[in-house]
This record gives structure tokens, sequence and C-alpha cells, in this order.
């Protein structure tokens, strides 16, 4: 049996990074990203990535470490509002842009990992997402057609996984990493706890390990949180 | 006297019926959250994978895998379930969520709705906000009535790139409540804020509307 686990991020990553490749990298905002992968991307300096991920994280954190060493050349997301050097760097031109609405752009994802190259919704008509792209009825209704999206590698964050790649999301966590999961060519898995395998409850595997290549338990997990809200303790 | 911002998420709470699933955007229609009826039971979807948002937690009791749309720390109830963004977008897409109330930079007599780009100015993106208006049984926008320049926003035609075309069903500003209908009726004046007047909201409007106070 082939095994799957890697010692480090690096390790994971070996061999698998090429300037000019596309990156699908998992997260919504800085809840559930692949931290210590994308530090070694970072490290490794691979350049001209396109990088597939619902936001790009902040300024000195995240894919934001990405931006800073300038390896992004162009990025797909849906928002990217929380970061200055973003701005600055497509504003200048240095960094190419396209936005996807979320759903579409998670649906593109699905598509693409499930084997379905195109796709019609309802989102985006009448838009400047529409342009360009085939519009058709469907009873009476328009819809856009959109691609499905695969990339050279999928960067995943899961909360538990075993020796085989089968994976367990917590919370808000799971976002985009599932499907990400499947449209990587290769898929690389960074967990908060490697476990052996058949310790997990199969009915409760949100990924199967198919999907997996590669798994390692990160060396370190920041979870850097964006906007603490709280409230006050009721005095009784 | 024109409504405060916790008057027109008061109002926009009425919007709710017992049942719902509701999607709430960022701003002031999170505030919405604060003005559920007591014993109605509302159900909310945070389009990043959650359903039944609790409230903010405690000091102290974050938890970094646990956020809303707006990326702000929440708590789970009894009820909440977790999911993937497809699972949560087939839900917003596919007319499973009953009413998203969402804010907005420009409304058009015709239900556009221009909420996510100034080109040139602003780079942030739409987020969700497309596939909810796409996809929402019904859409009301609360924004303010006018630019901080005094400029209209309630309009004939938007100027600003669409979020979505001919998706608003309601509108509601500091000055009153307006039916849109997603345009396919004239746009209706249906509510005014204490004080306020119908020739006011005339001078700061550049869409005709109905007058039905």
């Amino acid at each position: 049996m082939v095994d799957k686990v890697t010692k480090t991020a690096a390790e994971a990553l070996d061999g698998l990074l090429f300037d000019g490749m596309t990156i699908m990298a998992g997260g919504f905002g800085l809840c559930g990203i692949p931290e210590n992968l994308i530090a070694a991307i970072r490290e490794h300096g691979v350049k001209d990535l396109t990088v597939i991920s619902n936001n790009c994280g902040v300024d000195g954190f995240g894919l934001g470490i990405l931006l800073e060493n300038r390896q992004i050349r162009k990025m797909v997301s849906s928002y990217v509002g929380e970061n200055k050097l973003f701005e600055q760097l497509y504003l200048s031109g240095e960094l190419e842009l396209e936005f996807n609405p979320q759903g579409t752009l998670a649906e593109r994802i699905r598509a693409g990992g499930a084997g379905i190259p195109a796709f019609f919704t309802r989102t985006g008509v009448g838009t400047l997402v529409a342009e360009g792209k085939e519009v058709r009825e469907f009873d009476g209704e328009l819809y856009v057609m959109e691609r499905g999206l695969t990339a050279d590698l999928s960067i995943v964050k899961a909360h538990t996984g075993d020796h085989e790649g089968n994976l367990v999301f917590r919370k808000t966590a799971r976002n985009f990493n599932p499907m990400m999961a499947t449209a990587g060519r290769k898929t690389v898995v960074e967990v908060e706890h490697l476990v052996p395998t058949g310790s997990l409850d199969k009915d409760h595997i949100h990924t199967p390990g198919i999907f997996v290549d590669r798994i390692f338990q990160g060396a370190t997990f920041e979870k850097r949180i964006e906007r603490v809200t709280t409230r006050q303790k009721e005095t009784a | 006297m024109p409504w405060t911002r916790d008057e027109v998420a008061a109002r926009a709470a009425k919007e709710l019926q017992d049942g719902f699933y509701v999607n709430l955007g960022i701003g002031i229609p999170t505030l919405v959250a604060n003005y559920i009826p007591e014993g109605m039971n509302v159900t909310l979807q945070s389009e990043n994978g959650m359903l039944g948002m609790g409230p903010f937690p405690y000091e102290g009791e974050e938890d970094a895998d646990l956020i809303n749309a707006g990326k702000q720390t929440i708590t789970e109830l009894d009820s909440s379930s977790y999911f993937s963004s497809a699972d949560s977008f087939a839900m917003i897409r596919g007319g499973h969520i009953a009413l998203s109330i969402l804010g907005g930079m420009q409304v058009s007599e015709t239900g556009d709705l221009a909420n996510w780009m100034v080109p040139g100015k602003m780079v942030k993106g739409m987020g969700g906000a497309m596939d909810l208006v796409a996809g929402v049984k019904r859409v009301v926008v609360v924004m303010d009535h006018c630019e901080k320049s005094g400029a209209p926003k309630l309009l004939k035609a938007c100027t600003l790139p669409l979020t979505g075309a001919g998706v608003v069903d309601l509108l509601i500003t500091e000055l009153g409540v307006f039916e849109i209908n997603r345009g396919k009726t004239p746009v209706r004046l249906i509510e005014l804020a204490p004080g306020v007047t119908v020739e006011e909201v005339r001078e700061k409007t550049e869409a005709a509307f109905e007058v039905a106070v």
C-alpha cells in the first residue's frame, strides 16, 4: 500500500511545485486555511502561481504571505476586501484577478472534481460576470454557463485525518476544503490530528481518502481569528 | 425623524415569519437578528457553511473554527448544522432560503441591485451576494437613502455594476419602505418614517414611485 503520510509540509509538497502552476487553497477568510502548506510554499519560492481561493488572506497571514513574496500572478476569488496589499498590486496591474460569485466558485470546483466540464446557473445573469459567456433559457429563465475548475495541486486543511487520507472537518472550517480535495490533480492535506487508520467513525467521514495523495500533521496552527466578536455576560 | 440604523433593522425584522430560513448580509442586515420577535422560530443561514447561527460568544470562548460570513466569531445552537460551501449554495441557489436581507449601494425602479463594486475605486468582490439575489425567494435591501454627497441611490437605472437584474422585492431606507416587486410593477412607497414627508422622499429619489402610505 502506498503510504500517504509525510512528516512535514515541505516533504508533502516535494516534487509537486513548479512555476506557473495552478493551486487551489481551502478556507474562508482565515478559517480552515492550510497555514502550514502556505508557509512551505512561501519557503519554496515557486512563482507565477494562479491561486484559486475564496479570499486571499490578510496582510501578513494566510495567502497574504505569498502576495508579499510576489509569488502569485493571478487570483480567482469571490472576495478580497481584507487585504490592502492585494488592492495595491491589483490596481497597479501586478496582479491579475478573476472574481467569481462565491456559490459559482464553489460549484465550479465541485463540478471540476466530479468530471463535469460546465453547468448553467442563474447567478450573475445580467451582470459583468455573464459577459462573454453563453446564456441559455431553460423553462423561461435565463442561465449563464460556467466551467468546471481543476488545479495542478489542491492544498487542504482538515481537523482530523487517518493514514488512508480519510478526513473530518470541524465546524465552519470545512467551507471549500472538501470540494478542493476532489479537484486537484494532486491533493495534499494538513490536519491538526493525524490518527491511526480505523479510529475514525466510517459513517462520519466527510472526504474519503481516494481524493487525498499526501497527508501530514501540521507542526503549528496559529488559527488566527479575523474579527473576534463577543458579548457581555449578563450579571445575575 | 428618519429611522436610525437600529430602527431600520427592526423594520426589516417585520419581514420575518415563523419557520423561515433566512440569510442576513453584513452591516445593518446583521442587526436584524437582534429584532427577531420572542417565540418566533427563525433559522439563520451563514453562507460559509452553517445553519442555525447562535449569538456571539462570551469573551474567552471564541472558536477560530466557528465564524459567520462576516468573519466574526459566533456560537452554535442545539439545532445547528455545518456543511461545505457547495451544499451551502445549493440551499441558496436552489431556492431553499425564504428571505435574504442585504445591504445596497444602488437600487433601480426595475428591481436591479448594485452592491459589490465601484470601478477604479473599490476592489472587494461580490462574495455570495450574486448567488443570494439569484436564488433566494424574497430579497429585501436595506441601505441609506442617499450617498454622503446627497446623490440619490434609488434610481431609474443603476450606474454601478449590477449584483443582479430585477431581483429586489422590498427596499427599506431611513426615510421609508418601498415595494419594488422585482420591477414587475411600478415602485410604491408604502411606509414613511415618522415626520418624513412624501415631498422630502421625492427630492431625494430619482426613481419614479407611486405613493401608497
